[in-house]
């Protein structure tokens, strides 16, 4: 008799689901019935799978998840109260590390937000450096997402993978700034230095390299029956919940919204280049995985417009009350060398005012909300976090699944401890 | 955001609630009065906005009152934004929440809470979130010690060791 | 470049009958006795013809000789399990170090293990907040012995960029072997903090400094009947009703 032919995954599936497990599940003889109860269970902040120290005390039945409460504050570092201690340049490194993956990010809304209140200009060039630096670390931080989560999905080599391209990108950043993370490049009124000779080049052959691995990510996790079955279909939740709980970024864009501060409301230039939202249509696991996956495409695109628009230019503000002098002025130039020796002792002071800075970051809307009294130190620094808001979702979303798909969800939220905590 | 003649026709019509408009750097501001914010913020969605995008707190020291609860609230459609301050005093810090409208604020508040000390009337769980729970005091506010360990340097290592026999 | 290739010479103690197909080419594998007995010599070189110095040449040459406490300190130096934890930033760059470029792998460092009590390195990636230090105290408790602490990062080391109210220096509450400074360090500091550790253990095995900070038998062993031990710090357990405490 000729084999039969191998069935088909769903034929698979149907036997799978059409084994009852009913005669074992009869309570014994004289044994009292089983009966349904809730188990509490303690994702403690040290866990494999949240990512960071995140505690999660799960309300389980069997193995349903009936109810979800994040517990953070964890990594509180009180970086709002340091914040305050500090001159204004002197708050951009302390800044950086909250949202630690994003961290241009986190300049780029305080430094806007001090800009504004300043109403200084930055010219162009900065500009276009600064949209080339951020659209990079969106890319970094999506890298280190699709990484991690396929990590908790169980695959470890896509980590591998995609710690190899996030390599390439440190490079760059280590060419511009001299660091690899929390550059401290951006400052206020422009951009700490100019790019060097050679970063063109190299940055040229990242862009050239990257929609090509990106493929590879996706033909690796696309169309596996693993992401299948564990992303498809999981966890979803409608745009109108999303929007009431206040939660951006891709976890909105996956639910159908296409909101997105750098079409909606675009700031450093970002009018200039020519890109698309992905959006998803369910708003499941598997969109909010597809559409990172997308952005990074964009994102390459926003970098390589960006690279070949890049004007001449200065790439600070002239404004030598705001931007330190450049250093060889400091020898000719009696007023460089007052305006050095005031900005890096006091620090220059900001007239008194609120402003509230949005910008759009891998996670969402990230906005620096910056208190001035008149002093060279800030009143109050406030980070809206998106992680911070997008974590009440995680609850709605994960209520009537699996164990499994709450570890899923909690991958593709992407939430970083680091913004909720700070 | 709407421009300055924009933010008094919404102020106007709120009426009693407003104490003061704001039109700083283009961006508009409410400051109205505490016992008013439900009806404020439903007002605005009436209006349009109808997504919070952040509610935090800021400590006005020396200033009286002095805690300050600011949100900030969009309207996606037009792409508008306004901000809705008000501000309570230590004696009295309690605001009513919005949490039952605006799910988005459960969190905010806590935190604000947590920081500042404000007390939110109807919040669901209003417990500290990101210090300990039994931790006494409210850093956030401007007359919290800022804290840390004091750096030792070797010059005055000894000294120092001296001043703790 | 040239490349000769000769058959090897039968092995002795297959009788000399010369190589098989195949056998030429395996390595030449002799267990202890027969290379402490000098079967891979003959003539005048055996074993049984050496004496004295040329004796003791020849066995050093083929043994070495070592303490059991060196030996194990370099088997425990050589395969660390670290414990999978990262709290903030540092964590990245603590991916970056067990990523392809800087790969910890290399050095045989790269299980991390997701369970303290399978984990004897635990590398401190982050800022060690107050709510966050009896958690890492209980977990470094229930790693067990022998173990090695690695601050990783100026936040945990000292109290880094921010000195508030909200951190804790790791050296308050727990004992650390290395402080590695950065912020975050790279990985290659991360990897130079390592190798140090594993130098310090080949070295020293003994860790004299612990003994002067009293910072042994610091594992958590459960208490109760099967281990018949009392807790190790009993904690008083509250009397009265959380309501009556609070109010």
């Amino acid at each position: 008799m000729s084999p039969p032919e191998s069935p088909t995954l769903s034929e698979y599936r149907r036997r799978e689901q059409s084994i009852t497990l009913s005669p074992l599940e009869q309570p014994l003889e004289g044994g009292s019935e089983l009966t349904d109860e809730l188990l509490t269970l303690n994702f403690g902040p040290h866990h494999p799978a949240t990512h960071g120290v995140l505690r999660l005390l799960v309300t389980l039945e069997a193995e349903v998840v009936r109810d979800v409460k994040p517990i953070v504050g964890y990594v509180h570092t009180g970086i709002e109260k340091t914040a305050e201690d500090k001159a204004y340049w002197k708050v951009i490194p302390v800044v950086e590390r909250m949202d630690y993956l994003s961290y241009y990010f986190n300049a780029m809304a305080y430094v806007g937000a001090v800009e504004q209140l300043l109403e200084v200009e930055v010219p162009t060039r900065a500009q276009y450096l600064r949209v080339i630096h951020l659209e990079l670390n969106r890319i970094a931080s999506h890298l280190i997402w699709l990484g991690t989560s396929a990590l908790d999905l169980g695959s470890t080599s896509i980590f591998l993978y995609c710690l190899r391209e996030r390599e390439l990108i440190l490079d760059l950043f280590e060419m511009s700034s001299g660091a690899r993370m929390h550059t401290r490049y951006f400052q206020v009124g422009g951009v700490a230095e100019d790019i060097p000779a050679g970063f063109e080049a190299k940055l040229r052959e990242f862009l050239a390299i990257m929609p090509k691995r990106a493929d590879e990510y996706g033909a690796i996790l696309n169309a596996n029956e693993i992401v299948l079955q564990r992303l498809r279909g999981t966890c979803p939740l409608d745009a109108e919940t999303l929007l009431s709980l206040g939660v951006t970024g891709p976890l909105l864009r996956a639910a159908g919204n296409p909101w997105d501060l750098r079409k909606a409301a675009p700031y450093s230039s970002y009018e200039h280049f020519d890109f698309k939202i992905p959006v998803g249509t369910v708003g499941d696991n598997y969109d909010r995985y597809a559409v990172r996956l997308a952005e990074i495409y964009e994102s390459v695109k926003i970098v390589a417009q960006a690279l070949d628009g890049l004007p001449e230019g200065p790439y600070i503000t002239g404004d030598r009350k705001v931007a330190l002098p450049p250093r060889h002025e400091l020898a000719t130039s009696m007023e460089a060398l007052i305006h050095h020796f005031k900005l890096v002792t006091e620090g220059f002071r900001v007239p008194p005012g609120e402003v509230y800075y949005p910008i759009e970051s891998p996670r969402g809307e990230l906005a620096c909300f910056v208190r001035s009294d008149g002093s060279s130190k800030p009143a109050r620094v406030h980070m809206r976090d998106p992680s911070f808001v997008n974590l009440q979702a995680l609850a709605p979303m994960s209520r009537g699944s699996y164990i499994a798909d709450m570890i899923a969800t909690t991958a593709m939220l992407d939430p970083i401890l680091g913004g909720i905590d700070r | 955001m709407p421009d300055a003649t924009g933010l008094e026709l919404i102020a106007h019509e709120l009426g009693e609630a407003v104490v003061e408009t704001v039109y700083f750097r283009e961006r508009a501001t409410l400051r109205i009065d505490p016992a008013t914010i439900r009806a404020t913020l439903q007002h605005l969605r009436g209006k349009g906005y109808a997504f919070l995008a952040s509610v935090h707190g800021v400590d006005y020291y020396p200033e009286e009152p002095r805690l300050g609860v600011h949100y900030e609230l969009l309207d996606m459609a037009k792409v508008d934004r306004i901000t809705v301050k008000l501000r309570v005093s230590l004696d009295a810090p309690a605001v009513d929440s919005v949490t039952d409208q605006w799910p988005t604020a459960n969190h905010q508040e806590r935190e604000i809470y947590d920081m500042f000390g404000v007390v939110f009337d109807g919040h669901p769980d209003l417990r500290r979130i990101l210090m300990p729970e039994d931790y006494e005091g409210h850093p956030q506010r401007r007359d919290f010690p800022v804290g840390g360990e004091p750096v030792i340097f070797t010059y005055d290592e000894a000294k120092w060791l001296e001043s703790r026999a | 470049m040239e490349v000769k290739r000769e058959l090897l010479g039968a092995h002795p103690s297959a009788g000399g009958k010369g190589p098989r197909p195949g056998e030429d080419l395996r390595v030449k594998s002799l267990n202890t006795s027969q290379l402490l007995r000098g079967a891979d010599l003959e003539g005048a070189n055996h074993p049984a013809h050496l004496e004295g110095t040329e004796l003791e040449r020849y066995v050093e040459e083929r043994m070495l000789t070592t303490t059991l406490d060196q030996a194990v300190a370099w088997a425990r130096s050589n395969a660390f399990f670290p414990l999978a934890f990262g709290l903030a930033c540092c964590a990245m760059e603590q991916f970056h170090a067990a990523g392809p470029r800087m790969d910890i792998g290399r050095f045989g460092f790269e299980a991390f293990r997701a369970s303290p009590r399978q984990a004897d390195l635990i590398i401190l990636a982050g800022r060690v907040s107050i709510k966050m230090a009896p958690i890492i105290r209980r977990l470094y408790d229930q790693m067990l012995e022998p173990k090695w602490a690695i601050s990783m990062g100026a936040c945990c080391s000292s109290m880094g960029v921010f000195n508030n109210y909200a951190l804790v220096p790791a050296d308050k509450f727990m004992p650390i072997d290395v402080h590695v400074p950065g912020c975050p360090p790279r990985p290659e500091s991360l990897m130079h903090g390592v190798l140090k550790l594993r130098k310090m253990i080949q070295d020293d095995p003994d860790m004299g400094w612990r003994d002067r900070y009293d910072a042994r038998g610091t594992e958590e062993i459960a208490p109760g009947p099967l281990t018949g031990l009392e807790p190790a710090h009993p904690a008083p357990l509250p009397t009265t009703p959380r309501e009556e405490r609070d109010a």
